[in-house]
């Protein structure tokens, strides 16, 4: 048996986050898996129909309780103890990455971050992570237990099934705080959520200023989609940071990821290559966008966009 | 104190990105040296700017590994900071981040005073995005990741901490240990006076030896079975028009097509 203790998140919908479905997918990928979710702060309603073992809510803490997840941290440290289960399973989100590195350094346990795959091979686990900004794969034997893993978005299709869990909640403890969070400024955003939009168009350096951003605009919302960029198209300040695709910057999995003046650099790669389909417009034909594609322009954006855009309207009209 | 890694050049082409899978090691392309890890610099970067506020700073450069280019290592020197300690060991070749955390913790604190601790917010060799978040557990500090904007403050210090749709400020006491991302600006360029500065100044150099330290102490615990470059099996379909304009129109016909539009 594996015992699983996973860590739910919830959405801006206050559901079960499409993450959290998938880490209940990839746990029970696992051999006999035996899992709890836990949530810090009140389960989603949605919760109770997960098909897992157990659920057990960290009352009067939110997600974002202190905004760095102190309290969290130390709540599922607690947890991890009392429950000594065989893997902690987060998601590689903002709250993931920081709670399961301090978790896993905290009680020294083994750490495995942003893994895209999960087994059992001869009692012992095997995870699978990128490396390298994504130009190779490392397998690893995790040689001591309880370890903790974070999960990349995307790397498996979020669980369907459904069941009744029993349902527990206990009480916070409280805990000696360092940092405080004083303030939260939020980027306004117009249209589609870029993680939900179901196409996305990026630009890149290729562009070469800051103003054919807004032909990309115009096409993501010809296409009901979100405008997306490259690291370098953000660095030289054309658009904003939240817009970055890529290992550091967002996961996106649209049915259209379409790549504008992008070169396909593997980092850049590793927050879109789980899209259904990659269409780069690109005026080097060596360029290694067009080796990860399915459909592509070989042209200056600038001649090949206008007349894309006008074909997607007509379409759409 | 700034963490900063020895990684091979993270901007070396796809094509040329090679494995030797008898060893599971990367093997560096000819000519294309090592560099200081890109998120690392802006962490120089960042205490540089607050000796440009006008904070008394001293500037601690660290690094644990082998087989180090000083060259390469330099760059941190000639940007600014003031000494650089390097860990040479060829018993560092393939430790894990658990590893590397306990001998930077035996440095910073054989070491003594410090303010900061500052990292990157990751390294692009392993792209783990964990090893300072490990240090501040195992010294018991306030830990700030992602931070974009640093200010001293009478009593500590404020930061920009980015999430994923904005920032968020904080306040902490000092000592504390801090990620540093690329929001934060572009590390500057050393200059001439930088680089002659920085070619007279010698590394302090330590072996595990010297921190009381043994490969024993070090164990992997991961253990790397398997490093390999995956296959894509994609193969393009490029759309073809009589001119560019006309491949654009050609290309959103296809997608139609697939109903991908
Ligand atoms: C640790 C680490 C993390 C990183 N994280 C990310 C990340 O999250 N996201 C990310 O994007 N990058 C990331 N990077 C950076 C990444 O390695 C690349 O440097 C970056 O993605 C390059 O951006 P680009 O493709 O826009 O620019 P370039 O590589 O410069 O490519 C520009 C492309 O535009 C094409 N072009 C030029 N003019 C035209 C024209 N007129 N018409 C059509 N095409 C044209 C060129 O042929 C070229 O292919 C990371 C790097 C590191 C080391
Ligand atoms: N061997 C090392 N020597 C010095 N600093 C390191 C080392 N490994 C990691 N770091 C620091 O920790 C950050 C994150 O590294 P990692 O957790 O390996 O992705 C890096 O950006 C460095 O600042």
């Amino acid at each position: 048996m594996t015992s699983i203790l996973l860590i739910g998140e919830s959405d801006e919908h206050g559901e079960v986050s499409q993450s959290t479905l998938q880490a209940v997918a990839a746990a029970k990928s696992l051999s006999e898996p035996n899992i709890t979710v836990t949530f810090s702060g009140d389960a989603p309603a949605s919760a109770s129909s997960l098909s897992v073992d157990s659920i057990v809510s960290i009352s009067a803490v939110s997600n974002s309780d202190d905004g760095i997840y102190e309290q969290s941290t130390a709540e599922i440290a607690s947890l991890v103890t009392s429950n000594n289960p065989d893997v902690v399973l987060l998601s590689k989100s903002d709250f993931g990455s920081l709670v399961g590195a301090r978790l896993a350094f905290r009680s020294d346990l083994s750490f495995a971050a942003d893994c895209t795959e999960l087994s059992n091979e001869n009692g012992a686990l095997v995870v699978t992570r990128p490396v390298y900004g994504g130009s190779a794969l490392a397998e690893f034997i995790v040689a001591s237990t309880p370890a903790v893993v974070t999960l990349r978005a995307g790397a498996y299709e979020p669980s369907t099934e459904t069941g009744s869990p029993a349902i527990e909640s206990i009480e916070p403890q409280s805990i000696e705080q360092f940092a405080y969070v004083t303030d939260t400024v939020a980027e306004t955003r117009d249209g589609v959520r870029l993680e939900d939009a179901g196409v996305v168009v990026s630009g890149g350096r290729g562009l070469g200023g800051p103003e054919p951003f807004s032909v990309l605009k115009d096409l993501a919302n010809a296409l009901d989609g979100a405008v997306g960029a490259s690291r370098a198209a953000c660095d030289a300040g054309w658009i904003d940071h939240s817009h970055q695709v890529g290992l550091t910057g967002k996961s996106v999995s649209p049915d259209v990821y379409i790549a504008v003046g992008i070169s396909g650099a593997s980092q850049h790669m590793a927050g879109c290559s789980s899209s259904r389909a990659i269409v780069a417009i690109n005026k080097d034909a060596d360029s290694n966008i067009f080796k990860e594609a399915r459909f592509g322009v070989v042209g200056d954006w600038e001649k090949v966009l206008p007349s894309f855009l006008a074909s997607v309207r007509e379409l759409k009209a | 104190m700034v963490l900063a890694k020895q990684v091979p050049d993270p901007e070396t082409p796809p094509s040329q990105f090679k494995i030797d899978e008898s060893t599971n090691s990367v093997v560096p392309p000819n000519g294309v040296p090592p560099v200081v890890n890109g998120f690392d610099l802006n962490a120089v970067e960042a205490a540089l700017l607050l000796r440009d506020a006008g904070a008394d700073v001293e500037i601690t450069v660290l690094s644990v590994g082998t087989d180090f280019v000083m060259d390469s290592m330099k760059k941190t020197l000639a940007m600014g900071a003031d000494r650089l300690v390097l860990v040479d060991d060829d018993g560092l070749d393939k430790i894990d981040s658990a590893a590397t955390v306990k001998v930077l913790a035996t440095v910073i604190e054989k070491d003594g005073a410090f303010d900061l601790v500052l990292g990157g917010r990751q390294a692009s060799d392993w792209d783990q995005a964990h090893v300072p978040l490990g240090l501040a557990e195992v010294l018991g500090l306030p830990l700030v990741s992602l931070v974009q904007k640093l200010e001293l403050t009478d009593n500590g210090i404020t930061v920009q901490r980015v999430i994923t749709d904005g920032y968020q400020e904080i306040t902490a006491p000092i000592p504390a240990v801090l990620t540093v991302t690329n929001e934060l600006g572009e590390p500057r360029y050393p200059n001439l006076r930088g680089i002659m500065q920085a070619s007279r100044k010698k590394p302090e150099v330590f072996s595990l030896a010297d921190l009381g330290l043994s490969s024993g102490d070090l164990a992997p615990k991961l253990k790397l079975t398997k490093l390999y470059v995956p296959e894509s099996n994609q193969q393009v379909e490029l759309i073809e028009g009589e001119n560019e304009a006309d491949s654009g129109k050609k290309l959103a016909l296809r997608l139609r097509e697939e109903k991908l539009i």
